[in-house]
């Protein structure tokens, strides 16, 4: 009755030559294609970096113009506009502006990128379902597993730095955009579908003006939850390099810096109040019209 | 300038069948396996069974049914929304069962319209985005698709509603905008699927008479689902009553409540304003030299209504029918037409034909 008690497992020996084969295969692969596939992210780099020095070396005045501005014309409402101005002047007061810009274009490149994938899957998603079935779990995968997990070998590719920082965050970030188009699309009333067939639309025709535009509600709230979700993996992405609040909050637990925690902590609640209200208050206003107001 | 042309629609021996392999059970169906049996024993649905319909050019038909009857899934076959199991649809001629998916679309676009029972209207498109909506899709410029539908929503009622949104409108407003968005295609077929049954019944009639104001200039071939029967008598040139997915009787509304063909129409017509429907011509004697005639005329075609009321200024006389061009056909009083609006079942058995003895009517 030994297996009863124990559970019966694979053999040490083997268990360990499968491990070191793997991770041999890894490495190998890591040293024949790094290069070119550090490479291949050249760009991202370049508009990583160009996004962080525009946010950094502008002027503060003019970047809090700029984001009250768009704050307002998502939003249309004073309140959202004031509390973003309090929000940024805070903290810019305690001196963590320079790290909330950062952060911000961080955010800013991951949510682009989101947005740039995201929204084509879910609308491949949403047009099969065995596409759907293939995506699902992938999805499901990518924001259960710890992101230590997928931050080993995206740091034995390239590295410490900006861009395995951004990839962690994406991976992270991107399955609420996906699930979201694809819900929303899967969602448009069949009987508008229906008229747009009975007029004869082709499928991009409908896609055009009739399930992008009636799913967009579904999708701003995807655009939300993937800003939200990227402000939540700034800490971690701070552990392989990415800079900004991340890494102050870092220093903190390392050291006990109870403050200096407190304040970086609280400079990423306050960003992400400001995207938040602004992006919520924009997928309420274009929905304004679908709502019955008649009867 | 289609009305010429378009040659209207033909449906002949059309089969639908739902279900995984409804072309597995297609010949038993033809063979007179009945709906329950294909139910049970194969769990597949017989949609409609073996239809058979000529619409003419620039007629409103009328397909009646309860729900479940079928009448949206035939409905959807004129335009393809449903392909069939078996049997052809021709639209102006050309089986649009055989057409591939370009083909469909481009037929869609230019020959069919299409006004639904919820509306269907995009509610982030405005009022008059909704009305050149299938314009946009023809890929007609904004510049003269804006003309159009402006001229459309003004005929439907509807001028000075164009920025509003859809969701800002009653039913019967948005239903308008419904209309004036098929109007628009100017396409020579139009269908209405249920599209006044969502409406409270006062709008209901006052849409039915636009329809029917438009039709007089417009001239299109008009299918017109309901399941209401007045509904039916009032708008149908023809009407085609379906059950269990069989046309059980087709016919003009006269047709229909004078002659039903069973128990289950019976039933229905028997509710029907029978004044409002019946027409002067089935109760009256033919005429003949000889005929003591006084008063008015009535022109043939009015309903038993308006007779009764011409006539109660005349009770005691015989008052002419007079055809389209005038020529007196026939002869009608009081009696007679009042009889028929009360009691019809007892008084229809083809009474203008056997009693056409001249004068024996005078004496009353």
């Amino acid at each position: 009755m030994d297996w009863f008690d124990k559970f019966p497992h694979m053999d040490d020996e083997s268990l360990r030559a499968l491990k070191k084969t793997i991770d041999e295969s890894f490495r190998a692969f890591t040293r024949s294609y790094g290069d070119s596939i550090e490479e291949l992210f050249t760009p991202l780099k370049m508009f990583l970096t160009f996004a962080e020095r525009l946010m950094i070396q502008t002027p503060w005045p003019i970047v809090i113009a700029v984001i009250l501005l768009l704050t307002w014309l998502a939003s249309r409402s004073k309140k959202v506009v004031v509390g973003a101005l309090v929000a940024l002047l805070a903290i810019g007061y305690f001196d963590m502006w320079e790290d909330t810009m950062r952060t911000a274009s961080m955010i800013f490149v991951c949510t682009i990128l989101s947005i740039a994938f995201g929204i084509p899957i879910g609308i491949w998603m949403a047009r099969s379902d065995r596409v759907q079935r293939i995506i699902n779990p992938i999805l499901d995968v990518m924001q259960t597993m710890p992101s230590f997990v997928y931050l080993i070998p995206v740091v034995m590719l390239l590295g410490i730095g900006k861009v395995p920082g951004l990839i962690a965050v994406v991976i992270y970030s991107i399955p609420p955009m996906i699930r979201l188009t694809n819900l929303g699309i899967r969602l448009v009333d069949k009987d508008v579908l229906e008229a747009a067939d009975a007029f004869g639309s082709s499928s991009f025709q409908k896609l055009r003006n009739v399930q992008l535009p009636l799913a967009l509600p579904t999708i701003m709230t995807g655009v939300n939850q993937t800003i939200m979700m990227a402000l939540a993996m700034v800490v971690v992405a701070a552990m392989i390099g990415v800079q900004g609040l991340g890494q102050p909050v870092l220093k903190a637990i390392s050291n006990q810096y109870f403050t200096l925690g407190i304040f970086n902590g609280l400079a990423i609640v306050g960003l992400a109040i400001v995207f938040d209200r602004a992006t919520q208050a924009y997928g309420k206003r274009i929905q304004k019209h679908m709502e019955n107001q008649h009867g | 300038m289609a009305e010429q042309l378009f040659s209207g629609i033909q449906i002949n021996g059309l089969y639908k069948i739902f279900g995984s392999h409804p072309e597995d059970f297609i010949d038993a169906v033809k063979a007179g396996l009945s709906k329950t049996e294909l139910l049970d024993k194969h769990a597949h649905v017989l949609g409609l069974r073996d239809i058979n319909l000529d619409i003419p050019s620039g007629c409103i038909q009328v397909i009646m049914g309860l729900s479940g009857s079928g009448k949206s899934t035939l409905i959807r076959h004129i335009n393809r929304l449903i392909d069939p199991t078996a049997g052809e649809v021709l639209v102006n001629g050309v089986d649009i069962v055989k057409m591939n998916d370009s083909a469909l679309r481009e037929f869609r676009r230019q020959q069919t319209a299409m006004v639904f029972q919820k509306f269907a209207l995009l509610p982030h498109r405005t009022v008059l985005e909704n009305t050149l909506y299938g314009l946009d899709i023809q890929g007609v410029a904004r510049s003269k698709s804006t003309d159009i539908a402006m001229r459309w929503l003004d005929r439907v009622g509807l001028k000075g509603f164009e920025k509003q949104y859809p969701n800002q409108l009653s039913g019967g407003m948005q239903q308008r905008v419904g209309l004036a968005r098929a109007l628009a295609n100017d396409a020579p077929v139009l269908l209405m699927d249920e599209a006044y049954s969502a409406l409270d019944p006062l709008i209901r009639v006052d849409m039915q008479t636009v329809l029917l104001d438009i039709q007089k200039e417009i001239k299109k071939t008009i299918v017109f689902i309901t399941h209401d029967l007045d509904e039916a008598l009032r708008l149908g040139d023809q009407i085609a009553i379906l059950r269990d997915g069989e046309i059980i009787q087709q016919g003009s509304s006269q047709d229909i409540v004078l002659r039903p063909q069973d128990e289950y129409i019976a039933n229905f017509v028997r509710e029907v304003n029978r004044g409002r429907v019946v027409e002067v011509d089935a109760v009256m004697t033919p005429f003949q030299l000889g005929h003591k005639i006084s008063g008015p005329t009535i022109a043939s075609g009015t309903s038993l209504e308006e007779a009764a009321q011409l006539l109660c200024r005349w009770p005691e006389g015989e008052v002419a029918v007079t055809g389209a061009n005038g020529d007196r056909i026939g002869v009608v009083n009081l009696r007679r037409v009042v009889e028929a609006m009360v009691s019809f079942q007892n008084q229809c058995q083809e009474p203008t034909r056997s009693s056409a003895r001249p004068g024996a009517q005078a004496i009353s």
